[in-house]
């Protein structure tokens, strides 16, 4: 059986800071996160606490292997523990991630509140280039791109993560999900003007992050990037969970894209958990076919097959949907949460029916094609070659958080939450996972709690000792589990009490 | 499981197809060329003023 597919996104920003010689990324994403934070805590009273919550790192492991050893030559993941890093009361992580500023979503059931939960986190980031403009010198300013390329060959990510059943070896997710990171990116990805590969010199790609990628398998996060990553963290009991560090997606500005990238994924996952996935669509030469459809905008080219036969994306893409039909009426899709299950049948379909017939259908929806359109209508109107630096400049401004310069807000993308949801996401947190409890706990306790990750709790209750709550299931710590007795307890100690005595 | 196999093909029997963008033809594709075109017309109020400046310093190290 199939488990529960808790999911959520992090995501590193771009940033530019204008008005100063020099700028360091470093000190730009620590202005932005603890102005913001700050304003937070004035804002609630707390003048100066703004970064008494504090991130601990005590069960962090980022080089532990899914495939259980450490390559020769390979580099763990660095853990920064020096640099700001916050937690806020909608359960997110806020934090800056080598240089980049980073937000990381409180874990969902479904990939439809991770799309609230990661337009929340825009929205965090958009007040905190205000907050920051408050505390930065006339003149000088700092903006926030949603992308993840620079167009000179560095790139920043966005991770998705996935619950997986311990029970499901590594291999068979290696086996069964590669096709579907090598081929989904026609619709979820974010497009690109150029090249940032000595391979190809295409004008305009599918994807930001093709162009980065060297390996099928693999440990790395910054260089050698694999198509599966095997950071083996859980961040839950390692006993029954892994958690699927995915590093291939592209940002996405479209909520339909973002409900695509990760609702087809969760499915796949599921499908995998429950054996059904056939091992047909075997891609030859993953990494290069990754490249491939990349650069394809037409949708037609042939991928070679392991079994020497051949499929295009598209075909690849329409075989998972077929498959996932089925799956859904044989098993039903509870694993992906109350409805989004449904949604997300319907929503693939309807994406893959319009690309095949005609791309522009869903200019409303898919980012790449979005962005296509814009950049060459430009192109044609002003009779531009594809070097010109405003092309470039376009692409990048797609990605401007700024409300009134960010060209994705003005494309037509169609949405799928309300403003008020994603107002409320900034501050409140899922009610059906542990991040109801971390992000609870935080706003009504913030006083007593020193620390807080994915899986615990620090609190200090004036005891000698301190108190750490261990977390380590991701569907405890609900609503329904612990809603009324936080909201019964006036003290941080009395509500341990009543914790331990449950 | 469903067959699938008519949307198997081995490399020999694939015609060779031309690479071009399709063009809108419908009445959604016509709409969508307005908002474009009238995008388009505004484009130019909100972008960087200094596109090749803005492009050269937008550099982005150290991400993963």
């Amino acid at each position: 059986m199939a488990i529960a597919k808790i999911c959520g996104i992090e995501t590193e920003y771009g940033i530019v800071w204008r008005g100063i010689e020099d700028p360091n990324p470093i000190t730009a994403s620590s202005v932005l996160i603890n102005s913001y934070v700050t304003s937070l805590a004035e804002r609630a009273g707390r003048p100066g606490s703004g970064l008494r919550f504090e991130w601990d790192f005590e069960s962090e492991q980022p080089g532990t292997d899914a495939r259980g050893f450490a390559p020769l030559g390979a580099l763990p993941p660095e853990v920064e523990s020096h640099l700001v890093n916050a937690v806020l009361t909608n359960g997110a992580r806020y934090y800056v991630d080598h240089a980049h500023p980073e937000m990381s979503t409180p874990e969902c059931t479904n990939a439809r509140d991770v799309v609230v939960f990661d337009r929340a986190a825009e929205l965090v980031l958009q007040r905190s280039m205000e907050t920051a403009a408050r505390v930065l010198p006339p003149g000088q300013e700092i903006v926030v791109y949603k992308n993840n390329s620079d167009g000179k060959g560095n790139s920043y990510g966005c991770h998705e993560n996935y619950l997986v059943d311990r029970n499901l070896p590594f291999g068979e997710i290696v086996h069964g999900i590669t096709p579907h990171f090598v081929t989904r990116q026609i619709f979820c990805g974010a497009g690109k003007v150029g090249s940032e590969s000595h391979l190809h010199t295409a004008r305009f790609q599918i994807s930001q992050r093709a162009d980065f990628f060297e390996e099928e398998v693999g440990l790395e996060t910054t260089l050698k990037r694999p198509i599966i990553n095997t950071r083996d963290e859980p961040h839950a009991d390692p006993i029954k969970y892994r958690r699927l560090h995915v590093i291939i997606g592209d940002a996405n500005m479209s909520e339909v894209a973002t409900f695509l990238k990760v609702g087809t994924t969760a499915l796949v996952l599921a499908m995998l958990e429950d054996g059904v996935l056939p091992r047909r669509f075997q891609i030859d030469t993953p990494v290069p076919a990754l490249r491939q459809v990349s650069c394809d905008l037409s949708l037609t080219e042939p991928l070679r097959l392991r079994d020497g036969t051949t499929a295009t994306a598209l075909e690849i893409q329409w075989e998972f949907l077929r498959t996932a039909q089925q799956y859904a009426s044989t098993h039903g899709l509870a694993v992906l949460g109350a409805d989004t299950g449904e949604r997300v049948l319907e929503e693939w379909e309807s994406v893959l029916t319009g690309l095949e017939q005609d791309p522009s259908q869903v200019a409303d929806r898919v980012d790449w094609v979005a962005k296509h359109r814009l950049v060459d209508g430009y192109r044609q109107r002003h009779d531009l070659d594809w070097g010109d630096p405003r092309l470039v400049a376009l692409d990048l401004q797609y990605h401007d958080l700024r409300p009134d310069r960010s060209l994705a807000r003005r494309v037509g993308l169609r949405t799928l939450c309300s403003e008020s949801e994603i107002l409320r996401a900034t501050e409140k947190p899922p009610t059906d996972t542990r991040a109801y409890f971390r992000g609870t706990c935080l706003e009504k306790f913030g006083s007593e709690i020193i620390a807080a990750n994915w899986d615990s709790m620090v609190f200090d209750i004036g005891e000698e000792s301190l108190r750490r709550v261990p977390m380590m299931e991701p569907q405890r710590g609900t609503v329904d589990h612990v809603g009324p007795v936080i909201a019964s307890c006036d003290t941080a100690a009395e509500l341990l009490d009543r914790l331990a005595s449950s | 499981m469903q067959e699938q196999e008519h949307v198997r093909r081995t490399t020999t029997d694939r015609p060779e197809q031309e690479v071009e963008q399709p063009t809108p033809s419908t009445e959604a594709g016509e709409r969508l060329k307005a908002e474009l075109d009238d995008l388009l017309d505004e484009i130019d109020e909100v972008l960087e003023t200094n596109a090749e400046d803005f492009v050269r310093s937008f550099v982005q190290k150290g991400g993963q």
